[in-house]
């Protein structure tokens, strides 16, 4: 780890202020990843801005009849939320499915989103990596895979996003809310917020140098079934092979976002307006590129929405 | 004392403490945190300064040059010690790996440099600033791939190779064979505690404070590396938070930081970081397996042989995983072999149950699918193929064997009876519910065990011995044995442990720790009570120890009051004749597991695993539990997620932490039932016990493998048994 200074801000606009005027500088909420990637030296920054007392730690009702959550949120709490269990249950089901709940217990909702790939030729700081060092090559095309992108990725990289909750946040088209240095505030939904690699794989999401996260809204509650099926080598504690994220009205229609194949959430508007598992896997792995490792993905995906499907069913029944 | 005919009756088969479930007397220490470890010894020495080891970036090659300048000028660094200032560092002849490189780099994270600092922050970043060029050559990496240049290895005192009978002839005229290949991975041991060690110089005298399983080899293989006898190193290791074999011999942590003390002029102390753990330190080499094993249509075996294929660094040995198909079942015809190919990974070496692990996972599928070629049950063809003489040599008889004694119970407590022998019958909604079994068998090593024993004016007894305590329990059963001995309760027993200072113990490594470093204690104990015995005028074969008395023709006197204010004491160690040769010597068991696999995902989750052991006496079933417990979840590990993968590219283990280099949580693991049988073996040892640190593991992986194949119909031959191995196999019979 190298040395860094530290502040402590006082306001949102203040930290993205403090962001803009100090070069290489990183917001801190609770660590989880900054701090193992900083004493990796795989993140280096030479000052950290503690937004921990910012607030922003709320979870209300929006006018839309949707829920506002602040940035701050932690994963246990937002999970274990009454009105996010009750109407926005793939949400819950995402969040307990990841880390453990040491890890929960701190991370933040914009930290989750913000986290890093774990890709391991990312954490090895002896290989070429593009996303560590622009420019470097990609050392895990051609190496161990079994775990990394097969959709959305390009000849520079080809992570993965880790996070199940932002799985679920896509299949319930949630807005990311942020403020800039100069105090102004935008939106940008949750579609658009993490970007696919290209040939810039180090940089992954839509969040300007001087831009901060102050929340997340949902839309108001969709209805219907709320399935999320995480899989994996073991029982927890473990990223996502594929995951899928699932509301399934009572007519069989129904909304799918997919975990562990792209530097994004992954998910095909057009497709969900197909039937049937075979339809609907087909259509979302268009273009899916597979290496003898992680060939076994688009057949996961496809007997995993099949499973899904027919859980939602049997409830329904 | 010789112990070289089987045992008759003793103090130890009172069983008054002995064979009692007490709990772990180290445990409150290791609950309240003030049993330290290695890292923590602040108290010890002062001025300790934080060491941090940069490893090699490269897996084979030359380090070109080191500039370390920028480190050395960072804020709070003492020194930097390469290979081009650091005091001579030799080799030693029992580790394979050079333990500093330079200029040669032989394996991937080498410690080519060591960073002294005063902070460990300061000395990790210090590190980073190390500027190393090298030049690659071309390694060896891919065992599949080098197998066929493997060569017959030297195995020591075991052949590499033994044949009886025909086994071609035989084998070719059975009229039920199985001929399969099988292959296990590269394993981490990724022991909780990580590898971690003080060094401290006085002249020439090295005190180190570490995490080892074996405190005579780390002074016996310091004084080679260092060129210094073995009596200038005073090796301290009394908490050991799990080795599993990657702790018998000293690693980097203790070079580097005595290196390190020694340019510092301070105490050093240094600890590995995990990745270091998994690329500088040792693993559980990779195998590849054939099996060939022919039957006639009895089931009973007429032909078997188990060939391994592993792969080292060019001092390295072999894995030894074709060893128990010499004892495990009957046949007339057999041959196994061990073929070792040169590779270029870091050191492979020792990881718990050694040969027998790795060997059991292909031997024990094997055997399952032989018995569905002869649509035989496979507790039936077990128990069919029993033999109660070394197979090998028919004149050397099993001191004790009670394989079928093991296979019968753990059949009946797991309710073996409601297994479907056709796969795929049993579904409980989306899951597929499958039973296996395997056998589990470990050899039983005995290893000279010294120990001195002390009674003082109070009648405490203390125990001193250089044996460990890696999480097993030396501490309990070792005053447990002390207590039986001498006639006193266990809380008037104090158990003092490795050190260097105190009589050299058979150290905790292949099950023999137990059985051997008790056996010593009781030694030691016969000769303390012989002392005492005479010293009251007391006759001591017919002197009875008991309540803290001894009691001898209607006289009694107690301990404290013979020992009186100097106390007294007594040293010896336990050393074992030809009983081993006389009888194959050997722990047995069988495993059952019930899995449940995902119908759509493949998705596999062990819902009960079962099995009775046969180990001789168990000197404490608490402790003996636990052993057989963490083997077994050991062995799931193995059967489902254990594997470090090979980047042939680079020549290294890219999953180098505990994220990705995955072992079971606490969810994965299911309920797991232990039944020992009641044995006792007086060939092994006057304890009449034998080793159970290693035997649940044997088989367990198995076991659930073939629970797979039950549970779905898939048969899978390469662990892990991942879904990616069975998903396309699972569709395929579901359309």
């Amino acid at each position: 780890m190298k040395a860094f200074t530290y502040e402590r801000a006082a306001s949102p606009a203040a930290a993205a202020a403090a962001l803009a005027a100090t070069p290489n500088a990183k917001l801190i909420a609770g660590g989880t990843n900054l701090l193992d990637l900083m004493k990796l030296q795989i993140e280096t920054p030479t000052h950290l801005i503690d937004i921990n007392r910012l607030g922003l730690d709320r979870i209300e009702d929006t006018a839309g009849g949707g829920i506002r959550i602040g940035a701050l949120v932690r994963n246990t709490d937002l999970a274990a939320h009454p009105r996010v269990r009750q109407h926005y249950g793939v949400l819950t089901r995402a969040l307990v499915a990841g880390a453990s709940g040491q890890l929960r217990n701190k991370a933040t909702t914009a930290g989750n989103l913000l986290q890093r790939t774990r890709c391991p030729y990312f954490y090895d700081t002896t290989k070429p990596c593009n996303k560590r060092q622009p420019g470097t090559g990609c050392s895990a095309m051609g190496g161990f895979d079994r775990n990394l992108a097969i959709l959305g990725a390009s000849s520079d990289c080809i992570a993965t996003h880790p996070s199940d909750m932002a799985i679920a946040m896509r299949v319930l088209d949630a807005t990311v809310e942020t403020v800039r240095a100069d105090g102004s505030q935008r939106t940008i939904p949750i579609a658009d917020f993490h970007r696919l690699p290209g040939n810039t794989p180090h940089i992954e999401t839509a969040l300007q140098a001087d831009e901060m996260i102050t929340g997340v809204t949902l839309p108001a509650p969709l209805g219907g079934q709320h399935l999320y099926r995480k899989v994996r080598d073991r029982a927890s504690y473990a990223f996502a092979l594929v995951s899928v994220a699932a509301v399934v009205q009572p007519d069989g229609s129904g909304r799918f976002a997919y975990g562990g194949l792209a530097a994004k959430p992954w998910r095909v508007e057009a497709a969900e307006k197909l039937r049937g598992s075979q339809a609907i896997a087909d259509a979302t792995l268009a273009g899916a590129r597979t290496s003898p490792h992680n060939a076994y993905k688009p057949l996961l995906v496809q007997r995993t929405l099949e499973s899904v499907l027919t859980e939602a069913n049997a409830a329904r029944a | 004392m010789k112990f070289d005919t089987p045992a008759t009756q003793n103090p130890i088969d009172r069983l008054r403490v002995v064979g009692h479930p007490h709990d772990r007397i180290d445990g409150p220490r290791k609950t309240t945190g003030t049993a330290p470890y290695a890292y923590e010894r602040h108290d010890v020495a002062p001025n300790q300064a934080y060491g941090v080891v940069l490893g090699a970036a490269i897996a084979k090659g030359r380090i070109k040059s080191i500039d370390f300048a920028a480190a050395r000028a960072a804020p709070g660094v003492l020194q930097v010690v390469t290979y081009q200032n650091a005091m001579k560092v030799g080799t030693a002849k029992a580790i394979p790996a050079k333990l500093m490189a330079g200029p040669e780099v032989d394996h991937f994270d080498q410690a080519v440099a060591i960073v002294v600092a005063e902070t460990f922050e300061q000395a990790r970043s210090a590190a980073k600033l190390i500027d190393v060029r090298y030049e690659h050559v071309q390694g060896r990496f891919d065992l599949a791939a080098a197998k066929d240049s493997a060569v017959k290895p030297d195995m020591g005192k075991d052949p590499a190779d033994t044949a009886v009978g025909d086994f071609d002839g035989a084998f070719a005229t059975a009229a039920v064979k199985v001929d399969h290949t099988y292959t296990t991975p590269d394993q981490s041991h990724s022991a909780m505690e990580p590898f971690a060690s003080i060094a401290a110089w006085e002249g020439d005298k090295l005190t180190l404070w570490t995490s080892n399983q074996m405190i005579a080899w780390a002074c016996r293989d310091l004084a080679e590396i260092f060129g210094l006898p073995k009596a200038h190193f005073h090796v301290i290791s009394p908490y050991v938070g799990g080795g599993f074999g990657g702790k018998l011999w000293i690693r980097s942590d203790s070079a580097m930081a005595a290196v390190a003390a020694r340019a510092a002029g301070r105490p050093v102390k240094v600890a590995l970081t995990r990745p270091q753990i998994v690329n500088n330190t040792t693993h559980r080499p990779a195998t590849i397996q054939r099996i060939r094993i022919g039957a006639g249509s009895d089931g009973r075996i007429t032909a078997i042989a188990h060939e391994t294929w592993s792969g080292n660094l060019p001092k390295g040995k072999p894995e030894t995983a074709s060893m128990q198909t010499r004892l495990l079942y009957a046949g007339a015809n057999r041959m196994t072999s061990h073929r070792l190919a040169t590779l270029d990974l870091p050191e492979g070496n020792s990881m718990r149950a050694p040969g027998e692990a790795p060997g059991m996972m292909a031997l024990e599928i094997a055997m399952d699918e032989l018995a569905v070629a002869l649509n035989m049950d496979p507790v039936a063809l077990r128990i069919a193929n029993d033999t109660q003489v070394d197979p090998e040599k028919p004149e050397r008889p099993f001191s004790h064997r009670d394989f079928i004694g093991c296979l019968k119970v753990g059949a009946q407590r797991f309710g073996w009876d409601r297994r479907q022998s056709t796969p795929g019958q049993v579904r409980e909604g989306r899951w597929l519910i499958g039973y296996g079994m395997a056998g589990a068998f470990r050899g039983n090593l005995v290893v000279k065990s010294g120990a001195k024993v002390a009674v003082d004016a109070r009648g405490t007894v203390t125990v001193m011995t250089d044996m460990t305590d890696i999480g097993t329990g030396s501490y309990t059963i070792i005053g447990q044995t002390a207590a039986e001995m001498m006639g006193v309760t266990l809380e008037q027993v104090q158990v003092k442990l490795g050190d260097s200072a105190y009589p050299v113990s058979s150290g905790s490594g292949g099950q023999f720790g137990g059985n051997s470093s008790t056996a010593g204690v009781y030694a030691a104990c016969v000769k303390l009570r012989e002392a005492l015995a005479k010293k009251a005028g007391f006759k001591a074969e017919d002197t009875v120890f008991e309540s803290g008395k001894l009691l001898f023709d209607g006289k009694a006197v107690s301990l404290g009051d013979l020992a009186g204010k100097e106390g007294m004491s007594a040293e010896d160690s336990i050393e074992f004749g030809d009983l081993d040769k006389k009888y194959a010597q050997s722990t047995f068991g069988a495993h059952f597991a019930e899995v449940a696999v995902d119908s759509a995902t493949g998705e596999i989750r062990v819902r009960r695993m079962s099995g009775a052991f046969a180990a001789g006496r168990i000197l404490n079933p608490k402790t003996a539990r636990s052993q057989v417990i963490g083997a077994m979840t050991m062995g799931l590990g193995a059967a489902l997620m254990e594997e470090a993968v090979v980047d042939k590219r680079f020549g290294y283990f890219v999953n180098h932490d505990l994220a990705e280099y995955q072992v079971p949580v606490h969810a994965d693991v299911p309920v797991q039932d232990v039944f020992f049988m009641d044995e006792v073996d007086d060939k092994s040892s006057p304890m009449k016990a034998k080793g159970i640190g290693e035997l649940g593991l044997c088989g367990s992986a198995a076991a659930i493998a073939n629970a797979v194949y039950n549970a779905c119909g898939v048969r899978v031959r390469e662990y892990p048994v991942t879904l990616d191995k069975i998903l396309g196999q699972l569709a395929q019979k579901a359309a």
